[in-house]
């Protein structure tokens, strides 16, 4: 269990400025999750942190210890990669050993810590088989267990379950929540799935373009977002977003659109809310409902396409100008049809505002 | 629009077999080009089986009407390479004798530096890689004279080590082509993963890398085998009077024969020399195929 | 392992590792490739014989080089059996491969067949044709004993003509590669495409024409330039076959180049005719090298 600080890194690829002045400061036993698409600099942070690349500026602690130019094997760390990255002409119990009698250890502790690993992922049957002899689930969980016998302070994930088909993912993820519940250890987990990141992290580091854009729990995240990439980015199926005006009247405050208005008023903006001022309203999903509860104000949608998804179901439409969906209880009838006009509720709390400008949350 | 029907009304069930005519001309064709492609080996081993009598008097396609193999055993034995008259035997020897340190020492080189290439990325390693690759489309007749000079300074001309300096010289390019185009495909976190077990330089190499290049070796190796054995100009000059590989033993004796020609013993001399790379061929076909066609690829 | 909060130091160990695996690699680039290359050029700036001199002569010795008849004869030669020998090797190539995607019985023995004179040497091709083109006792003869008594084929002796049976035995070598490489591109080619061809109606011969060689430019590139340089490097097929003659007619330019440094010990002439070789490559190249630079660029992008 270590604490992980990164202070003023850069990381640049030729001419390319990949990372640039980041800091970040990872609790001990904290999972840390680093989410966002490929290319915005996440995987190279994360290798950045294991010593795999290197650095142009900036230092890497860990635990007590400026690691910024040591060796991967010094760093007190586990990895597990995306690719599985086993050695493939190794046994399972070969790939799993393979670190620690680089480090010399004795056989008979590597042979307990190699043991103690396995059966802890039920590995245990499989130790005798090469890694083209394995299930992809099999092979991460190998590839888990090959982290695991370093006793690491820190073990890093690179996208650990996304060569996984869907079901899988889920029972791994589930795994790996208690594999962090068990050792306590400090994780650092880069994924581009958001599923994974809201149900995985103690915090998560939403990235773009090199730059960390917002850290806080997955709670604030969804609920919060800093700004308007963020909103965009977490949330399934996306949050809507209205372009508009702020209006002030009568201590009422609205959001003039092109067709119609919306009424603010109890959110709570940051600053004072001033006239006139270019924003973008987000609403995600489940924020429209069709019943009405203490507070609430009404919106008017124009229905095009209804799609049912089992458990819920999706109502896209037209509203104050923009494309929009309403997620709906797949028992909610009667379904409107195509072209007919209906009217949502939505609390204006928990909604989300941002400058059409700087695209950050007033 | 014609009045006959688009469908025949009564078809049913499966089309009513016909003489294919098409494919009878394909098989003619794939047929007539193979024998012509096989008619050179016909006609050599057709020759080297006849006396020079049966030569002489009979048509080159001919089978001969006693197949003897003594045109062979000349050609083995006693036919002259030039000042000496001992066939082939000695050829065969030192070609061996250069094949074996000429196809080791390119291959573990290429072998090395594409995998230092490829992973540890070192600075300066895709210049060197565009300049040997580079290397590959010089006619050799550039570097050659100074390379005389420069291997006879260091006491590398005109013996086994020096053909062997030369051969590892021109190799470098293709192997190290082969070895890197190959290591790239390789995932680049397996090589992560050992630099975080703890391994070393060579360790990698030695317990991650060179266990999963069984494919690319053999391709090398086939490659640098038949190249070798076929070559024919550093052999020439740079392997020295005492070293002259088998396919120069194999000129002389055709092209410097005086007096009366001895066809048929030419020929067992020419499929002696071709035996080696063409059973390596026979054997290895599809890997044969995957070496040329990695030399074709761009890096 | 224990680091005191101060900056390791192992930093250039690191970098060092890698650095000495390539020392050969530079070794070989700097001393045997450019170096080499450097004392070839700065030798034919010189009035050389048998050994180097540095008398500087400026361009004399090419201007002497293009006076020769010999030197101009080698390189109208190579033209002439470059070029029929690139379009022999891609069209018997390309029919071949095409012939063998037709899902054809016993296609490995056929592919065997047509790939084998590429695993042996120039120098075994060249005595195989020499012997078969023997105009006393090779194929005019036994032509001529199935009673066509006025049957010739004397290409092989014949000042105007031995530079096609050279030619044809280079072609009977290396079509095969080309076979092999176009194969591997033809099995490339995604078969629902010879579907669609069939709905829209088109012959397979039109099919293979304008849909599927399109496709193969990269098999038709690298053939290209692999057979470019065969051409370029062209000695021990000459030497074996015909030594150059009858005449000059099957002079090559690698070969003037090797009987000038070795035979005739005119190192002067030969390291400027071994730089004029060493130009028309790089003259070459460039532009391909350019062109395909370009499109990589173009791809990633």
């Amino acid at each position: 269990m270590s604490q992980v600080a990164i202070k003023n890194l850069d990381i640049t690829f030729g001419s390319n400025r990949v990372i640039q002045n980041l800091d970040l400061q990872i609790e001990p036993g904290e999972f840390l999750v680093l989410l966002g698409a490929s290319g915005c600099g996440k995987s190279t942070l994360l290798n950045a942190v294991a010593g795999l690349t290197d650095v142009a500026g900036g230092q890497i602690w860990i635990g007590e210890n400026n690691v910024t130019w040591a060796e991967p094997k010094d760093r007190g760390i586990g990895m597990v990669f995306q690719s599985y990255a086993l050695y493939p002409r190794m046994t399972v119990e070969q790939n799993m050993s393979f670190g620690l009698e680089m480090a010399r250890h004795p056989k008979a502790e590597i042979r307990e810590r190699v043991a103690r690993a396995a059966s802890m992922l039920q590995l245990k049957p499989l130790m005798q088989r090469r890694p083209a002899e394995l299930s992809g689930g099999q092979r991460q969980r190998v590839a888990i267990g090959r982290a695991l016998v370093r006793d690491a302070d820190v073990y890093l994930f690179d996208e650990p379950l996304s060569n996984l088909d869907a079901k899988l993912r889920t029972e791994l993820r589930v795994e790996l929540k208690k594999l962090h519940a068990e050792l306590g250890a400090t994780m650092i987990y880069v994924t581009h799935d958001q599923v994974e990141a809201l149900t995985l992290a103690n915090r998560i580091a939403v990235m773009q373009g090199g730059v960390i854009q917002q850290l806080a729990s997955p709670d604030e995240i969804y609920r919060r977002p800093v700004n308007r990439f963020v909103a965009g980015f977490v949330g399934s199926p996306g949050m809507n977003f209205i372009e508009g005006e702020l209006q002030l009247r009568d201590g009422k405050v609205d959001l003039k659109t092109a067709r119609g208005n919306l009424d603010v008023t109890r959110y709570p903006f940051a600053e004072r809310p001033e006239d006139g001022r270019k924003v973008t309203l987000g609403l995600r999903p489940e924020h429209l409902q069709p019943e009405p509860e203490e507070g609430w104000c009404p919106a008017s949608l124009t229905v095009s396409v209804y799609e049912s998804m089992g458990a819920d179901a999706l109502l896209c439409g037209e509203l104050s100008g923009a494309t929009v969906s309403v997620k709906l209880p797949s028992d909610w009838s009667p379904i409107p049809p195509a072209g007919a006009r209906v009217t949502m509720w939505y609390d204006a709390s928990k909604v989300s505002i941002f400058d059409a400008v700087t695209e950050s949350r007033l | 629009m014609s009045s006959r029907p688009l469908f025949p009304a009564h078809a049913e069930g499966p089309r009513p077999a016909r003489l294919n005519l098409g494919r009878l001309a394909l098989y003619l064709c794939l047929i007539a080009a193979a024998a012509a492609f096989l008619f050179p080996l016909w006609v050599m081993v057709t020759t080297s089986l006849k006396d020079m009598e049966a030569v002489r008097s009979g048509s080159i396609f001919g089978w001969p009407a006693q197949p003897s193999l003594e045109a062979w055993k000349s050609a083995w034995t006693s036919a002259c390479t030039g000042l000496t008259c001992e066939g082939l035997r000695g050829g065969f020897v030192n070609s061996l004798l250069i094949l074996v340190p000429s196809v080791a020492l390119p291959v573990a080189l290429g072998a090395v530096t594409g995998y230092a290439l490829s992973f540890w990325r070192p600075r300066g390693g895709k210049l060197l890689f565009g300049g040997l690759l580079i290397g590959l489309f010089i006619p050799y007749q550039v570097f050659i004279y100074p390379l005389v000079r420069i291997l006879s300074s260091v006491g590398l001309y005109g013996n086994i080590g020096g053909i062997v300096a030369v051969h590892t010289i021109f190799a470098m390019p293709i192997m190290l082509l082969l070895f890197r185009n190959y290591y790239a495909s390789l995932p680049m976190d397996l090589f992560k993963a050992a630099r975080i077990d703890g391994g070393g330089f060579w360790t990698i190499f030695r317990r991650v890398v060179l266990p999963m290049s069984a494919p690319i070796i053999v391709v090398a190796v086939i490659l640098q085998v038949t190249g070798v054995w076929n070559d024919f100009l550093f052999g020439l000059i740079f392997a020295g009077s005492d070293n002259l590989p088998m396919t120069v033993q194999l000129n002389n004796i055709v092209n410097s024969a005086r007096g009366a020609q001895e066809y048929n013993v030419q020929m067992a001399a020419t499929i002696l020399t071709a035996l080696v790379p063409l059973i390596v061929y026979f054997f290895s076909g599809r890997w044969f195929v995957r070496g040329i066609a990695a030399g074709a690829v761009k890096g | 392992m224990a680091q005191d909060g101060s900056i390791s130091m192992r930093r250039p160990l690191k970098l060092l590792q890698g650095q000495t695996a390539l020392l050969p690699g530079w070794l070989i680039l700097i001393v045997a490739y450019i170096g080499t290359i450097l004392w070839t050029a700065r030798i034919s700036f010189t009035a050389s014989r048998s050994i180097p001199v540095d008398t500087f002569v400026g361009f004399d010795q090419y201007a002497r080089l293009f006076r020769s008849n010999r030197w101009v004869q080698s390189v109208e030669n190579m033209l002439l059996y470059g070029s029929l020998f690139i379009l022999g090797c891609l069209i018997i190539g390309f029919l071949l491969a095409v012939l063998l995607d037709q899902k054809v019985k016993g296609e490995s023995v056929f592919r065997t067949i047509f790939l084998y004179p590429y695993a042996v040497s120039f120098v075994v091709t060249g005595l195989v044709w020499q012997w078969v083109l023997n105009p006393s006792l090779g194929l005019q003869k036994a032509v001529r004993d199935l009673g066509f008594e006025n049957f010739t084929f004397d290409w092989l002796v014949d000042r105007d003509r031995a530079i096609y049976v050279l030619t044809g035995a280079a072609v009977w070598q290396a079509s095969g590669l080309v076979m092999a490489l176009m194969l591997a591109g033809l099995r490339g080619v995604d078969g629902d495409l010879w579907k669609a061809a069939r709905v829209d109606g088109a012959s397979a011969p039109r099919y293979y024409l304008r849909v599927v060689l399109p496709l193969l430019k990269p098999s038709i590139f690298s053939s290209v330039v692999l057979l470019g340089v065969a051409v370029i490097k062209s000695y021990d097929l000459v030497v074996a076959m015909t030594s150059g003659g009858p005449g000059n007619a099957t002079e090559l330019p690698a070969k003037f180049i090797m009987d000038y440094l070795f035979g005739r010990q005119n190192l002067g002439l030969a390291t400027a005719a071994s730089v004029v070789l060493l130009v028309t490559v790089i003259a070459v190249l460039a532009p391909l090298a350019y062109v395909q630079s370009q499109r990589a660029r173009r791809i990633r992008t």
